[in-house]
């Protein structure tokens, strides 16, 4: 791909943003040993310069298949990503000195696990941005990805609880030596094909409408797919114990419904819908139990975390409390990175890792990743009002929404904001898929907003910005014609 | 497709500023809260950190004090008196909420006070932990000793009861007995299961091992409350000479008053002094009746009824241990008017009379302290860690119930009871006793409460101690004899001269 003289890479900015990132990073490592050794090992550095030395991998990677990408993205990410890294071997360092052994190395460990993941995550960001250099691409694997996704999303369910359930959530694939959350990666495939089929769909879904009460409603047989789709993610509550998941892939389908159709009445027939169907759940939980009282159980937890009995029940709240006086004992400066005790918070190191955090970096080192996750949803948001095809729009803003959705539905769960769910806090938490899943997320990202903020390319072949021309630039695929 | 791509990011701004608004009121409202709440272990690890102050009697007997360990907690919280001083002391557990004078004197103890600001300060440029502060109790080992072991070794095998002694003249606690009591260490071992085990057994004993009945448990006082409308008939123009009506039986508006024994007052007049001395009923019931239901509540709430805002500990912070408000109850029919059956049984300290025994020790000292009442208090003095006097309790008045007139009238009275009297077995050599016995009815076929509450001078003539004793349920008759025979041998150990 040529640069054009007169449009702006910004590589330069990246490279310089990435820097003080990492910076921030070995700030971060240095404190805790500071403070967990009352002195710097001699090997405090190294962990942030091998991030560093990968990051600036990914950045070369960019600077070449995709020079016009966002500048903001990729440093963000590698910001939250090594504070994860930089936390999770702050654990190390606790459960070492616990055990009254000496340092531990810079690849054991959850923390040099995490690392080891960043690699392969970055290897296969990196490998993405190279194979795929013009996002329509992807659409010709719709159908494909679509139904893969729906498969990887449905095994935990139908797996027994020892091969799948996690604190109660049924969201895993449990293999001897690893652990994978197969929905990680069902998310981006499911982004993909609903983008796909939304763009074919479109015309149909937002001309052809009946009015009532002043909003335009759909076609009743139109609305088969939302009500498959809700049907699906009420399914996934019931069956995979966890109502992130289903809020996430209900909302991250009704946005993509939205964007495509620019019709607020697919909103408004999306949240009546979700919460009428998790309210049933509820009562059906407190009155029928059977699959439904693990989600009545959780929301009970969340409306009375600090009952004594929800407290002392085994799967009570004593996590969620746990969590709500670590971010409180923090309070607004927190203790100081290594200073806290986040190991009082048990699964620090996956869903809770944002408690165990705030402790450490207070209301206001929070506020502070808080404010990163927005931006990188908010430029994933921008890629999409960017690029100039429907297709591309739908992934960016499907895949900007999700991920922004994900961080709520997690950080809103441990801050008792919303039931707690089971899901992990993107870049920080412990574990690969999700961490490569959310990778491939931001080389998405990364291509769309290359396109976006890059030339006009060949393909569509015009430069003027028109969603209805979208639908022909997409392989194969045709626009149905609307029958009364 | 622009716009609601737009309108997505407001969504998720909106949302974002809701995690944020939360994030507000966890990590910055309640960060207090929760950065202090039981549950939190990191407090609990920080509190053991550092060696917590010791609570010690009068004479320098430790009562609490502490015992390292080579656990994540530090220390062990030790009681080497265990049951004795457990109702004054409390308990400080890991996991459940502290208790006592732990409880109350918890900052001071923990080293978090205001006090303590100089010690914290030169440990930062020392860099040592130094422990909390100590606390030196108005308790008298060989007095709260001697009331533990008659009490529980009573001659009538009662259960269930409690004695209070203090110095009239200051209101200092020299000893505080609640029977059956509980061994605190079992408590607060770091095992927090063992100690929630027995801390629900302890709640689930029906004899009620936690509760202080000296200072929660309220009961009908009996005859001790003559003193009360005694007093009230003195400061209306009675003498202790004056006769009044008294007979072998009182009816008035239902109610039917008996005397303990025939023998006690069947005559028709009795000089109020002798009324005392002989606890008659009849006589108490009819004056008390003449006097009216207004003297009578107002002069029990002179004397400290109906006050439920009073706690001894500390006199300069007034926190310390709850006492329960005593009561003289409504005494009046449905529509507002005195109901005189109930004035004429509640003159003689039943129907809904309750009393708590600091209230009847109370009374005794306001007499023997010539009418005036001295806040009770139980911390004597607080020392920094290295043993610096930081505060010593100055006596404070807390009301005038009575004028010294009348005060030495009851004390005559008083006297009498012990000298010739029901309170006879009160007597204790080189001492000049004073009291009143109660002996309560209470439910239907149960065994009456014995009381007594009573005053010991010197041969100088200075108030040594005043005295409750109460002893529930006392099988045998003459309930009330056990408790004088007690709170005699209580007074003289608080005075020096007994126990060993």
């Amino acid at each position: 791909m040529s640069r054009i003289p007169g449009l702006k890479t910004r590589r330069n900015a990246e490279l310089g943003l990435l820097a003080f990132a990492m910076v921030l990073v070995a700030v971060f490592g240095a404190t805790v040993e500071a403070n967990k050794y009352d002195q710097l090992q001699s090997s405090f550095w190294v962990p942030a310069a091998l991030l560093s030395i990968l990051f600036l991998g990914l950045h070369i990677v960019v600077r070449f298949v995709a020079p016009y990408a966002d500048p903001v993205l990729l440093p963000t990410v590698a910001l939250i990503n090594g504070i994860g890294v930089a936390f999770l071997r702050r654990i190390d360092i606790a459960n070492a000195i616990n055990e009254k052994q000496g340092p531990p190395g810079i690849f054991s460990g959850i923390g040099g696990r995490q690392l080891a993941w960043t690699l392969i995550s970055l290897i296969l960001a990196a490998a993405l941005l190279l194979l795929i250099r013009d996002h329509k691409n992807i659409s010709k694997y719709a159908y494909t990805l679509g139904l893969t996704g729906i498969v990887l999303m449905m095994i935990p369910a139908v797996l027994p609880a020892s091969l799948s359930e996690v604190n109660g959530a049924k969201l895993w694939i449990k293999l001897p030596g690893v652990s994978i959350q197969p929905g990680e990666f069902a998310k981006l495939m499911l982004v993909t094909f609903f983008a796909y089929y939304l763009v074919r769909k479109r015309e149909v879904l937002s001309l052809a409408s009946k009015r009532f009460l002043g909003i335009d409603f759909p076609r009743g047989r139109d609305l088969g797919p939302v009500l498959t789709v809700w049907l699906f993610s009420l399914l996934v509550l019931v069956f995979e114990k966890d109502l992130g998941t289903a809020l996430l892939y209900f909302g991250l389908f009704v946005v993509t419904l939205y964007v495509a159709t620019e019709r607020s009445s697919w909103l408004i027939i999306g949240l009546l819908l979700f919460f009428g169907g998790v309210y049933v759940a509820y009562l059906l939980g407190a009155s029928v139990g059977g699959p439904f009282a693990n989600f009545y159980d959780r929301a009970d937890v969340w409306l009375n975390p600090f009952d004594p009995a929800q407290y002392n029940r085994n799967g009570g709240s004593y996590q969620l409390v746990q969590g709500l006086l670590g971010l409180g004992t923090g309070g607004l400066f927190g203790t100081g990175p290594g200073a806290g005790s986040p190991l009082s918070v048990p699964e620090v190191q996956n869903d809770f890792i944002f408690a165990g955090l705030g402790e450490e970096i207070g209301l206001f080192g929070l506020s502070a990743l808080l404010v990163c996750y927005m931006l990188i949803a908010m430029r994933g948001l921008l890629a999409a009002i960017g690029v100039r095809d429907s297709f591309g729009k739908l992934v960016a803003g499907g895949l900007s929404f999700t991920l922004g959705l994900q961080v709520f539905v997690i950080l809103g769960g441990i801050t008792g904001l919303i039931p707690l769910t089971g899901q992990t806090t993107p870049f920080l938490s412990s574990g690969g898929s999700s961490l490569m899943a959310n990778w491939l997320l931001i080389a998405m990202l990364l291509r769309i907003s290359n396109a976006a903020r890059g030339p006009a390319t060949s393909g569509g072949g015009t430069a003027q910005p028109g969603p209805k021309k979208a639908p022909t630039q997409l392989h194969g695929a045709m626009t149905e014609v609307i029958k009364p | 497709m622009n716009a609601p791509l737009r309108k997505s990011g407001v969504v998720l701004l909106v949302l974002f500023a809701m995690i944020f608004a939360k994030l507000n009121w966890v990590q910055a409202y309640k960060a207090d809260d929760y950065r202090t709440n039981a549950w939190n272990g990191r407090v609990v690890v920080a509190e053991y950190e550092r060696p917590r102050g010791v609570i010690e009697a009068d004479s320098g007997t430790a009562l609490a004090e502490n015992k390292a360990t080579d656990d994540t907690l530090k220390y062990l919280r030790v009681y080497p008196k265990k049951e004795i001083y457990a109702p004054v002391l409390g308990y400080k557990p890991v996991n459940l909420g502290a208790t006592g004078i732990e409880s109350s004197e918890n900052d001071f103890l923990s080293g978090e006070s205001d006090k303590l600001f100089a010690d914290r300060l030169s440990d930062m440029f020392t860099g040592e932990e130094t422990g909390g502060g100590n606390v030196i109790l108005s308790l008298k080992t060989k007095a709260q000793e001697v009331a533990w072991k008659e009490m529980t070794d009573n001659e009538r095998g009662a259960t269930k009861g409690a004695a209070v002694a203090l110095d009239p003249n200051t209101g200092a606690i020299q000893a505080l007995v609640s029977m059956p009591s509980y061994d605190p260490n079992k408590l607060v071992t770091h095992d927090k299961n063992a100690a929630a085990k027995t801390y629900k057994e302890l709640l689930g004993d029906k004899d009620q091992p936690l509760v202080n009945r000296a200072l929660s448990q309220t009961l009908p006082p009996g005859s001790t409350f003559k003193v009360i409308v005694s007093a009230a008939a003195l400061k209306n123009g009675y003498t202790v000479d004056t006769e009044i009506p008294a007979g072998g039986e009182y009816k008035e508006s239902g109610a039917v008053i008996h005397n303990a024994e025939d023998e006690v007052c069947p005559g028709g007049q009795i000089s109020l002094k002798e009324a005392l001395t002989e606890s008659c009923n009849t006589g108490y019931a009819k004056l008390g009746v003449k006097l009216g239901a207004d003297k009578v509540k107002a002069e029990a709430k002179a004397f400290g009824f109906e006050d439920d805002t009073l706690k001894v500990g500390d006199l300069e912070s007034g926190d310390g241990l709850s006492v329960a408000a005593s009561h003289t109850g409504d005494i009046a029919n449905p529509d507002g008017t005195t109901d005189k059956g109930a004035l004429a049984q509640s003159s003689i300290g039943q129907r809904d009379v309750r009393m708590t025994p600091l209230q009847g020790a109370l009374i005794a000292s306001t007499v023997a302290n010539g009418g005036e009442q001295m806040r009770p208090y139980l911390v004597q003095k607080l020392l920094s860690p290295d043993r610096r006097t930081i505060y010593t309790a100055s006596p404070k008045k807390k009301s005038d119930p009575i004028d010294g007139k009348v005060a030495s009238e009851l004390k005559e009275m008083m006297v009498s009871v012990v000298e010739n009297g029901t309170g006879k077995k009160a007597k204790i050599s080189g001492f000049t006793v004073g009291g009143k016995t109660g002996t309560a009815q209470n439910a239907e076929g149960a065994d009456p409460h014995g009381w007594f509450i009573g005053f010991a001078f010197n041969s100088k003539g200075e108030a040594v101690s005043a005295v409750c004793v109460m002893l529930e349920n006392v099988k045998g008759g003459h309930a009330s004899a056990e408790a004088a025979r007690i709170a005699g041998l209580i007074m003289k150990a608080a005075a020096g001269s007994g126990g060993n």
